[in-house]
C-alpha cells in the first residue's frame, strides 16, 4: 500500500471516460468523493467502492478502487457484507434516489440503523436518467414525466427524514456544483464513525428542467452560515421537516455512534483463515455428545 | 428381545415435544444406541398435531419404519394419528386424570399413567413430559440415569434446582409404572460403551462451515434452513466471523457477496421461496466470478407451499435459475455426514473456480438426527484450498501494460487470479455487466464471447479435476438399478435388507453432485430396468438422467411431503421391477 502522503484525488480516476451527458451533476458529485478519499489519507488499495445501478451507478467504472457495480438496489447490503469481513477497509457505496429510495429503500432503513461504518452517496437529481426521464422517488408530486403526465400525484420521500427515524447517526445534504463545500462534507462522512449519510443534490440536464442548478444555487441554505447544532435532534428535525427550503450542510451527527462492527466486537481481517479446520475444531463435534 | 426400538411423543405443538425427544434421544446417543429421528410438525408455533419420533438399535439406522412400539399421546389425535403404525405389543403412555379419556384399541397396551400429578409432586406440572420419559424407561428396560446428563444439557441452564426436579420427575414416572404395571412387552434396551454424537443436517452444514473456514455468514430465518443461522450464531464469533441477520433474503445473499469479494469465506442459507429472492444477485455472483456458498434446505413448494415438509422440488431451480446463463455447481448431501463435507468442499469449489455454489439439501436431512462416531467428521481431513487468492507480491504478474490488474483474465482453465482489498495495486472494478479482463464494461463482440467462453470453461476444468462420484450399494451385478439423491438414500439402503429377504436384486446408485455429475451412461444402459427415486412429483433428478443417457428410465415419486419409509420403498421397487418383468 502507497504511503498516505503519496495519495492524490487522480489516483482514484479510472482511465475509462465517463458517458455522462455533459454537464451532469454526478461529475461534481464524483471530483468530490474522490477528493474526500484523498484528503482522509485513503488509496484505491484500501477503498471499496459499491455502485449501484443508474447513471449513478456508473460511478464504480470510473473511479479507481476495489469496487462492485451489483444489481439495483443492493448497494448497501454488499457494502455491509464487504465492511464486516473487512473492518481495516474504506468501504463507500453510491447510488442514485431511485436505486437508494424506490427498490433499495428497505435496505436503506436497515443499513441505517445498523449503523455499518461506511459512507453512503446518493446522487439525487430525482428523475430516472438512464430509462430517459421517469418519476423517481424523490419527484416533485407534480413533476409530470413520461409515466406521471399529471405528476405523480403523490408526496415526494424525505430521504434525510427517512434516515432519521430509523436512527441515523450522520445525516448530510451537499449539492454537486457547490465543489469544495461538497468535498468538505463527504470528507466528513468518511470520518464519522458508523454510517455517513450524504444525500447529494446532483442535477441532471436532460430530463430534469426543475431541480436545476440555478433552482438550487438561488434556493440552497448552508447550515454552516446559519449557526445550526448538528448535535441538537430537535434543531435537525427542524431542518429535515422544513420543507420550503433546500439545505445543505450537515443535519446531525450523533457524537456516541459505535459503528456496527465494534458493537458486535468485529475486529479481525475475515479473510485471513487457517490451512485446514481451526485448531480445537474436534470441540466442534463433541458439543454433540 | 427386540434390538429395534420405535418410540414416539406426540401432542400439541407448544407442549415442548421436541425438547423432550432429544432429551430421549440424547439419552440414547449417550449410552451407545444409534439414534434416528423425525418429526412431525406443523407450521405454526402453538396448537396443531406435533411429534417427535425416535428409531433407535444396537445397529447403524438410517431410515423411519411403519412401526410404533412405545407411544407417548398427550393428546387423542396423536393415537389417531398414529394407529396405522401401533401394532400388538405396542403400548401407549398417557394421563388418565387429565380432561380426556384416551381411546386405545384393545390390542394395544394402554399405561395409565398420572403424568401431570406425579410432575407436581417433583416440582412442576410442566415436567409432565419427563415423568412420561421415565415411564418409557420402565417400560423398555432403559435406566433412567442415561436421561440425567441430557436433563442437565437441556436444564443445565436453568439451575440444579431444575435438573433435580426433573431427575426426579423421571424417577416417579419410572416407579409408578414400576410398581403399578406388570408387563412384558419383550423390550430391554442394551446399552454400549460406544461414543455416539448426534446431530441434524442444518448443524452438521454449520459445522462444516466453520470448519472450512466461513467466516461469514447473512441470512433471513425461513423453515427448515433457519438452524443453520442459530447454529453459527454465537459460534462464528470464536473463529472471528459474524453472523448477519439480514432484513430480506435479497440483502443476506448481498451481503454474502460483499464478504466474499471482501476475501472472507461467506455463506448464505436458504429455503425455496428464499433462493428465488436471491436468482437476481446469484447472477451477478456468477458474472463478478465471486466465490459463495448458497445453501437451499428444501422443503415442499411452490409458493410457500409446506413450508414444514418434505420435498426435492427445487433441482431445477438450482441447476437452472437465474435468467441468462449461468456456470455454477450444485452439490447434494444424501447423509447428515455428508451435510458436513459437503459443505467443506463447497467451499473449495468455490474459491478454486471462483462461482457460486449451490448446497442443495432437504428438509428430511434438516430437520432429523442421527448418531455418528465423532470421527465421522474428522477435522484433520478437513483440507482448505483457496484456489487463485494470490500472495501480496504476486500481484504485479497480472497487470496489464498500464499497470492495471487483469481480475478476469482469460485463462486457460477459466479462473482467473484473485486480488482483495489491501492488495497492493491489485484494484478492480467488477460488475454484472458483461465486461472485459479488468472488469470494465464492454458490448464487443469478441470480448463478450471470450468472457462468456471463460466463465463457462470453469466447468470443464473442474468436470476434469474433481471426482464427481457416487455412492454405491447392493449388488453391483443386479441388473436392477435404483438411483437416488438427497436424503433417500439411507431408506433405500435399509430397503435392500427387506428385497434381499424377498429375493430382489438391486443395485442402489446414490448421486450427490447434480452439476457437474457422474457419467451414469453406462450404468443405465447395462441394466435391465432404471427406476429413479425422489421426492417431487415430476422427477427432475430422472429427466436429467434421460437428458445424460438418452435412456428412458422409471420413476417413483412420492410428494406427500413425508419422506420415503425403507419399508415402504422396498414395496414400492419391488412392484415396479415385477411390473416390468417379461410375462413367463
Amino acid at each position: 500500500m502507497s504511503s498516505q502522503s503519496d495519495v492524490r484525488f487522480t489516483d482514484f480516476k479510472s482511465d475509462k471516460q465517463p458517458t455522462w451527458c455533459p454537464g451532469c451533476g454526478d461529475f461534481g458529485t464524483m471530483n468530490g468523493m474522490m477528493k474526500a478519499l484523498a484528503n482522509t489519507g485513503n488509496d484505491p488499495d484500501n477503498t471499496f467502492l459499491v455502485a449501484g445501478i443508474g447513471c449513478s451507478g456508473k460511478i464504480g467504472t470510473y473511479m479507481h478502487a476495489y469496487a462492485l457495480h451489483g444489481v439495483h438496489g443492493r448497494a448497501l447490503p454488499v457494502a455491509t457484507g464487504v465492511k464486516m469481513a473487512r473492518p481495516d477497509i474504506e468501504v463507500m457505496a453510491a447510488g442514485g434516489d431511485g436505486d437508494g429510495y424506490s427498490i433499495g429503500a428497505g435496505h436503506f432503513v436497515h443499513a441505517v440503523r445498523r449503523n455499518v461504518d461506511m459512507t453512503y452517496v446518493v446522487m439525487d437529481n430525482r428523475i430516472y436518467g438512464l430509462t430517459k426521464g421517469q418519476a423517481s422517488p424523490t419527484s416533485r408530486s407534480d413533476f409530470e414525466t413520461s409515466t406521471t403526465p399529471e405528476g405523480p400525484q403523490q408526496p415526494p420521500v424525505n430521504p434525510l427524514a427517512l434516515a432519521l427515524a430509523s436512527g441515523a447517526t450522520f445525516i448530510a445534504q451537499s449539492f454537486a456544483s457547490d465543489a469544495l463545500r461538497h468535498a468538505e462534507i463527504i470528507e466528513e462522512a468518511i470520518e464519522h464513525d458508523g454510517f455517513g449519510f450524504v444525500n447529494v443534490f446532483s442535477p441532471c440536464v436532460t430530463f430534469n428542467d426543475v431541480d436545476t442548478y440555478d433552482y438550487f444555487r438561488d434556493s440552497l441554505v448552508d447550515l454552516k452560515e446559519d449557526s445550526h447544532d448538528r448535535h441538537d435532534l430537535e434543531a435537525a428535525k427542524d431542518v429535515i421537516l422544513d420543507s420550503d427550503k433546500e439545505y445543505q450542510g450537515v443535519m446531525y451527527q450523533n457524537e456516541n455512534s459505535v459503528p456496527y462492527h465494534e458493537q458486535h466486537g468485529v475486529t479481525e481481517n475475515m479473510a485471513e483463515i487457517p490451512d485446514g479446520a481451526p485448531e480445537n475444531a474436534m470441540d466442534l463435534v463433541r458439543e454433540f455428545y | 428381545m427386540t434390538e429395534d426400538l420405535n418410540w414416539a411423543i406426540g401432542g400439541e405443538a407448544g407442549d415442548g415435544i421436541d425438547s423432550t425427544g432429544k432429551i430421549f434421544a440424547q439419552a440414547l446417543s449417550r449410552a451407545g444406541r444409534h439414534v434416528f429421528t423425525s418429526k412431525d410438525f406443523a407450521s405454526r408455533i402453538r396448537g396443531g398435531y406435533t411429534a417427535y419420533k425416535i428409531r433407535t438399535s444396537t445397529d447403524r439406522v438410517q431410515s423411519v419404519v411403519d412401526r410404533l412400539d412405545i407411544l407417548v399421546a398427550l393428546t387423542q389425535r396423536t393415537i389417531d394419528e398414529n394407529l396405522d403404525e401401533l401394532h400388538e405389543g405396542s403400548a401407549v403412555i398417557y394421563d388418565g386424570e387429565r380432561s380426556w379419556e384416551a381411546e386405545i384399541p384393545d390390542e394395544i397396551t394402554a399405561v395409565d399413567v398420572p403424568l401431570k400429578t406425579l410432575a407436581e409432586e417433583a416440582g412442576g406440572a410442566i415436567m409432565l413430559n419427563v415423568v412420561a420419559l421415565g415411564a418409557a424407561c420402565e417400560l423398555t428396560g432403559f435406566d433412567v440415569e442415561y436421561l440425567d446428563e441430557s436433563l442437565e444439557k437441556r436444564f443445565g441452564g436453568k439451575g440444579s434446582k431444575i435438573v433435580e426436579n426433573n431427575r426426579e420427575a423421571a424417577r416417579k414416572g419410572r416407579d409408578y409404572v414400576r410398581e403399578n404395571y406388570d408387563l412384558e412387552l419383550g423390550y430391554d434396551l442394551e446399552t454400549t460403551d460406544n461414543d455416539y454424537v448426534l446431530l441434524n443436517g442444518d448443524e452438521a452444514i454449520g459445522m462444516g462451515a466453520l470448519a472450512a473456514g466461513c467466516r461469514f455468514y447473512a441470512g433471513y430465518p425461513i423453515t427448515p434452513a433457519t438452524n443453520v443461522m442459530e447454529y453459527l450464531t454465537g459460534r462464528i464469533e470464536h473463529y472471528g466471523g459474524h453472523v448477519v441477520q439480514a432484513e430480506d433474503e435479497l440483502s443476506a445473499i448481498n451481503m454474502a457477496l460483499g464478504a466474499a469479494r471482501a476475501g472472507a469465506r461467506s455463506m448464505t442459507a436458504t429455503s425455496g421461496p428464499g433462493i428465488d429472492l436471491m436468482a437476481e444477485t446469484f447472477g451477478l455472483v456468477a458474472t463478478s466470478e465471486t466465490p459463495l456458498v448458497i445453501v437451499d434446505v428444501m422443503r415442499s413448494g411452490p409458493s410457500t407451499g409446506m413450508p414444514t415438509k418434505q420435498e426435492q422440488g427445487d433441482l431445477n431451480m438450482t441447476l437452472y435459475g437465474g435468467h441468462g446463463e449461468i456456470p455454477r455447481f450444485v452439490v447434494a448431501p444424501t447423509t447428515i455426514a455428508e451435510c458436513f463435507w459437503k459443505t467443506v468442499e463447497a467451499f473449495n469449489y468455490a474459491e478454486k473456480y471462483q462461482t457460486p455454489v449451490y448446497v442443495v439439501a432437504d428438509l428430511a436431512l434438516a430437520v432429523t438426527e442421527q448418531t455418528f462416531a465423532p470421527e465421522t467428521f474428522d477435522m484433520d481431513a478437513v483440507e482448505v484450498d483457496r484456489g487463485k487468492l494470490l500472495e501480496d507480491e504476486d500481484v504485479e504478474t497480472w497487470l496489464d501494460e498500464q499497470g492495471r490488474f487483469r481480475a478476469h483474465a482469460a485463462t486457460d482453465d477459466g479462473v482467473s487470479p484473485r486480488a482483495i482489498p489491501g492488495m497492493t495495486d491489485g484494484a478492480h472494478m467488477s460488475t454484472g455487466l458483461e465486461h472485459d479482463e479488468l472488469g470494465r464494461r464492454t458490448e464487443d463482440t469478441d470480448v463478450r464471447v471470450e468472457q462468456v467462453d471463460k466463465r463457462n470453461r470453469k466447468v470443464e476444468t473442474a468436470r476434469a479435476e474433481e471426482d464427481w462420484d457416487y455412492r454405491e450399494f447392493g449388488n453391483e451385478n443386479a441388473d436392477n438399478l435404483v438411483i437416488s439423491w438427497g436424503s433417500n438414500e439411507g431408506a433405500l439402503v435399509e430397503a435392500l435388507e427387506y428385497l434381499e429377504d424377498d429375493g430382489v436384486d438391486v443395485r442402489v446408485v446414490s448421486v450427490p453432485y447434480i452439476f457437474p455429475r457422474p457419467d451414469l451412461t453406462d450404468d443405465v444402459t447395462d441394466a435391465e430396468n432404471v427406476i429413479v427415486v425422489e421426492c417431487n412429483a415430476t422427477g427432475q433428478f430422472a429427466d436429467v438422467i434421460e437428458h445424460d443417457t438418452l435412456t428412458r428410465v422409471d420413476r417413483i415419486n412420492k410428494y406427500t411431503g413425508v419422506r420415503f419409509k425403507a419399508d415402504e420403498l422396498a414395496d414400492a421397487i419391488a412392484a415396479k421391477i415385477s411390473a416390468e418383468a417379461p410375462a413367463q
